[in-house]
């Protein structure tokens, strides 16, 4: 890290996820090697090419009223979900700021810490938005006429929605941004929060990503492409990275939202420090719009770039959360770019995972999830396990954690969380531990 | 339809507003007014007014609902135009 800049904590942390409803029960979960990963009950899902995906464990509706579900897609009412529990984990009361929104709790702390509105920022990002919505909504269009329309439609498709309703729920007027760049849209989230605090835009951010479009046309979609894993009769087992027989990706749905808070800000209010978010980096391959370079000289270039703006050497990584979505080409080839990135001696050294295993593909939602993941690793000092690996790939040759979770040395230690979208976007954030 | 008295509008009436916006039923009374008591915004009373023409079987022009301040209000304009 430069000296000169602000340190930037993680201070909260939330999540809805298909391995539990909220962080505390997804990280056990996935340190005991559970899947999220179940057959869809719809009507009509055995024409489908793929009949599984990893739905949230727990359903809004157990958390939410339905007054409030009614005006939100549902990657919108899981974005809140998150943010309100990475909120109050940070012992934030409810801001002065913001006026809040109807009918809505405004989630806070007894006698918590405030922050001001003025100095707190929303970065949340979806990779697709409001799909169920757009859709539902064209059906009762057609079905019934424009004037049966939800006058709501808008603000639910939109994809910035969830950052709007966080913004608005917590009053927070620094900024509401939603960065949208598929699969990496959360990883340039966490990026951004971590620019607007050093760049002194904001002292607190709320951060993360959303996602929930597992709809039949969503569905058929990837199946279109091939790019998803057909093992329709073992769900479980079928999102299994680095393994010989991995066969495609398989659909998440899930919201993680972290507090981000520069160290000045949340040293003086004796907040928790999870660890710190010590830099991103970015590139673009442009290559192609959906595969990725296959020379992994983009993905490369975001690890590089994400250690200098961390201002850390390769040698003082012992992780990396891999994309590894699961697919056939992606997950070895990732491997050559970690190699490429930090060089051969550095790269035999981390410890690499891949909770896609468990967790599925989140889309939008998975930079922020993985992330937390790779900043709880550090904290814990144990990395979780790739699930489903039991025949492992000929070409891998670095250090897979499998089989049981993996212990991580004690003393400082830093780690990378990849994330990688359509379009070519490449996105690698560093994190270090709180000592 | 037949001809919906006063309290069978109002009941009605009550029941759209809990299931959109989550105001308990005891709360709507015909003095009410939409934004400054019941605290309901412009885009929720374009959905309650959908949800009131499909239950009342009556039309309500965008014109008219602007002029529907009050429960009262609502109560009255579905009468006229049922009987």
């Amino acid at each position: 890290m430069s000296k000169s800049q602000t340190r930037v904590a993680v201070t909260g942390l939330g999540a809805t996820t298909p391995l539990g409803g909220d962080m505390p029960s997804t990280w056990s979960a996935l340190l005991a090697g559970e899947s999220g990963i179940r057959k869809l009950d719809w009507e009509g899902v055995d024409d489908l090419p793929v009949q599984f995906a990893a739905t949230l464990k727990v359903d809004p509706s157990e958390v939410m009223p339905k007054q409030n579900l009614r005006r939100l897609d549902r990657n919108q009412a899981i974005a809140l979900i998150a943010a309100r529990e990475a909120w109050a984990s940070a012992g934030f009361a409810v801001p002065a700021g913001g006026k809040g929104q109807k009918g809505m709790d405004r989630p806070g702390v007894d006698g918590g810490f405030t922050v001001d509105g003025e100095r707190l920022g929303v970065v949340l990002s979806s990779g697709i938005g409001g799909l169920h919505t757009a859709l539902n909504s064209y059906d009762v269009f057609r079905e019934k006429g424009w004037s049966r329309v939800s006058p709501f439609t808008v603000p639910m498709l939109m994809p910035n929605g969830a950052s709007g309703h966080v913004g608005i729920e917590f009053g927070a007027m620094a900024g509401s941004h939603a960065l949208v760049s598929a699969c990496a849209s959360s990883g340039e989230a966490v990026g951004y929060a971590i620019d607007m605090i050093r760049a002194g835009r904001a002292d607190v951010v709320i951060c993360g990503g959303t996602e929930s479009c597992i709809h039949p046309l969503q569905m058929a979609s990837f199946g279109a492409m091939r790019a998803m894993s057909t093992r329709n009769e073992e769900p479980a087992r079928a999102s299994r990275p680095y393994d010989k027989n991995r066969d495609g990706f398989v659909l998440g749905e899930g919201a993680a939202v972290m507090i981000l808070e520069s160290e000045e800000h949340a040293r003086a209010r004796g907040a928790q420090i999870h660890g710190f978010a010590s830099g991103c980096g970015y590139s673009g391959d442009a290559y192609d719009i959906v595969l990725p370079d296959p020379s992994g000289s983009g993905q490369a270039k975001a690890m590089q770039r994400a250690l200098k703006d961390a201002g850390l050497e390769p040698a003082d990584l012992v992780h990396i959360n891999a994309h590894a979505t699961s697919t056939p080409a992606g997950d070895v080839a990732e491997l050559a770019s970690i190699k490429a990135g930090l060089g051969e001696e550095a790269a035999r050294q981390v410890v690499i995972t891949a909770t896609k295993s468990m967790t599925g593909h989140l889309l939008g939602g998975a930079g922020a999830l993985e992330s937390i993941f790779t900043v709880l690793a550090l904290k814990e000092g144990v990395v979780p396990f790739v699930a489903n690996l039991e025949d492992l790939d000929d070409e891998v040759d670095l250090d897979i954690a499998r089989d049981e979770p993996r212990k991580l040395p004690d003393g400082p230690a830093a780690a990378l969380n990849n994330s990688f979208g359509f379009g070519g976007h490449n996105v690698s954030v560093a994190f270090e531990r709180a000592l | 339809m037949a001809v919906a008295t006063e309290q069978q509008i109002l009941d009605g009436l009550a029941e759209i507003i809990d299931e959109i916006v989550g105001i308990d039923k005891s709360e709507v009374t015909p003095e009410k007014n939409f934004i400054d008591d019941l605290d309901i915004d412009s885009l929720s009373m374009v959905e309650i007014a959908v949800a009131a023409q499909d239950r009342f079987d009556v039309e309500i022009p965008d014109d008219e609902l602007r002029n529907l301040k009050t429960v009262k209000d609502v109560i009255n304009f579905v009468q006229n135009l049922q009987s």
